[in-house]
């Protein structure tokens, strides 16, 4: 099912993005080209916040929920520096 | 700042709260820090809220906590594709005052529950991240460092309620990084429907509430479940599976939970229903033997934070606020006796939890997060097998019944012959007990 939307699922979240400013990195993007051949983060994350541009891995983390299951899943090559936002940003959720 | 506080606690979900709550209560110098812009803003549950845990701290929450729908009704579904096959039990006696359990809005929970920590007495920080943990030469633990400007804040000990990820344990190498096969990442929708429409769907009144947990082929072969709760005015709809099995396969979550409201039992129930919110959260579903260190020099762990749920019975909740509680507990007396809050001292902690139902409970279920991770049929041969029996005998169709039976009987061996049949029951017996 690959008609599913998740851009529209996270449209009705409330974040407060800390522009310029992304709370997780890939340390080294050619250990995700090169060396990561199963590339979980872009099955395992339930934002979709990593997706594959051939090869590569992008990350873009404005729709994160801060799960961290991105962070446990890169357990092969601990490629990711995975922090909480600063205080106050983020996802804010209204029910949770 | 440079106050000394008595007790920080780190993060204001249910176990920050309980600890916090009964720290304050007792007149301790109390500073809480949570991250969010209020409490609940990063917090996420199903939710359930047991009412027994809650009612150890503040007795009379029925009256003013923010609750949704008390259960009167809970449905255990084995779905395969077409169909379920599962059990209702409905009683009065979940009906009548006081309620056993409630559906919550966490968000909304939670900052009730932060408003009464207030009001006890604790200093309450929001917006601040706890970026790591201040410790002296010998290596205890003597504050905390926050994201604030000059947000370096001292304490006689710290509780570490900080969640499911354990940052501030991880980082400063009181446990190692949790293991995939030790967490589930679960995803859920809210779905808002007018109450009329709730209460008819599920046949309850005012006020009442129905849960539907659910397993089976929803979860495409890995080990989890899903679930449907009724709020007021909105139901909770979602699905999770171990993190480990995630990784193995192809699905993202949300093709998952989508494939899962497609279910042509379950659609009927949330047609209409306007989505308001996607979250996900990670519970940490390791169970007794992946709990971490729990004490140490100048700090203590509760909650997510120390692994404490009990994924059979689906507690979590009542388990974060029990150990928050205890914790709370261990430093009114440390702190009255005039003990220091060394390892020595906190080691007590342990002992109390391990003398409770906390640890009594998960040490029950110790073997059963192995041995359904080694035997997925339990939740994908099975569940099929169940519901074709069932369409096969209750399809009436001019084949009798004795050959019914044996057809189920064939069905069963020849998917995990008898030897297998026999194993899987001893297996499940032997985790169960």
């Amino acid at each position: 099912m690959s008609g599913v939307k998740i851009e529209e699922k996270l449209f009705q979240n409330r974040y407060l993005v800390d522009a310029e400013r992304p709370h997780i990195r890939i340390r080294d993007g050619s250990v995700c080209e090169k060396k990561c051949e199963a590339q979980p983060c872009v099955v395992c994350c339930p934002a979709a916040c990593y997706s594959r541009e051939g090869r590569k891995v992008v990350l873009i983390t404005d729709g994160c929920l801060e799960c961290g299951a991105c962070r446990i899943v890169c357990n092969v090559h601990r490629n990711l520096d995975w922090e909480y936002p600063r205080g106050g940003y983020g996802i804010q959720y209204k029910f949770g | 700042m440079t106050e000394t506080f008595d007790v920080i606690v780190v993060g204001a979900g249910p176990a920050g709260n309980a600890a916090a709550y009964t720290l304050a209560q007792a007149g301790m110098n109390v500073l809480q820090i949570e991250r969010g812009e209020s409490a609940g803003a990063k917090n996420v549950q199903g939710a359930i809220l047991y009412s027994d845990a809650l009612e150890r701290l503040i007795p009379n929450f029925r009256d003013e906590a923010p609750l949704e729908r008390h259960i009167i009704e809970q449905r255990m579904w084995v779905l395969d594709d077409a169909s379920y096959i599962g059990t209702h039990f409905r009683s009065d006696e979940f009906n009548t005052p006081p309620h056993n359990r409630y559906t919550i809005i966490r968000a909304k929970f939670d900052k009730w529950f932060a408003k009464k920590v207030r009001e006890a007495g604790a200093l309450v920080i929001n917006e601040t991240t706890v970026t790591e943990l201040l410790r002296d030469a010998s290596g205890k633990v003597i504050g905390v460092r926050t994201d604030r400007a000059g947000g370096d804040l001292h304490a006689d000990v710290v509780i570490l309620a900080d969640g499911v990820n354990t940052t501030l344990a991880r980082k400063a190498g009181f446990r190692a990084e949790i293991e995939p096969r030790h967490v589930a990442l679960a995803v859920k929708e809210t779905h808002f429907l007018p109450r009329e429409t709730i209460e008819s769907r599920f046949n309850v009144q005012k006020g009442e509430g129905v849960v539907i947990e659910m397993l089976g082929k929803i979860t495409q072969g890995m080990m989890g479940t899903g679930f449907l709760y009724t709020n007021k005015d909105s139901v909770s709809i979602g699905v999770g599976c171990m993190l480990s099995d995630f990784m193995a396969q192809q699905t993202t979550p949300y093709e998952l939970l989508e494939r899962m409201k497609a279910h042509p039992s379950i659609r009927p129930l949330i047609q209409g229903g306007e989505l308001k919110e996607y979250a996900a959260h990670l519970i940490p579903e390791g169970g007794y033997n992946a709990i971490p260190q729990v004490f140490g020099d100048g700090w203590l762990i509760a909650g997510d934070s120390g692994m404490f749920v009990n994924a059979v019975h689906r507690e979590g909740s009542n388990l974060a606020m029990t150990t928050g509680r205890m914790a709370a507990e261990l430093v009114i007396d440390l702190h009255k006796a005039g003990r220091p809050m060394t390892a020595a001292n906190l080691a007590e902690y342990r002992h109390r939890l391990d003398d409770s139902f906390v640890m009594k409970d998960l040490k029950k279920y110790k073997d059963l997060p192995d041995i359904l991770h080694a035997n997925n049929q339990f939740l994908t041969t099975y569940p099929e097998l169940l519901n074709r029996s069932a369409y096969t005998m209750l399809k009436v169709d001019g084949v009798d019944k004795l050959s019914k039976e044996r057809e189920i009987f064939a069905s069963f061996r020849d998917k995990r012959s008898l030897f297998g049949l026999l194993g899987d029951a001893f297996k499940l017996w032997r985790a169960l007990r």
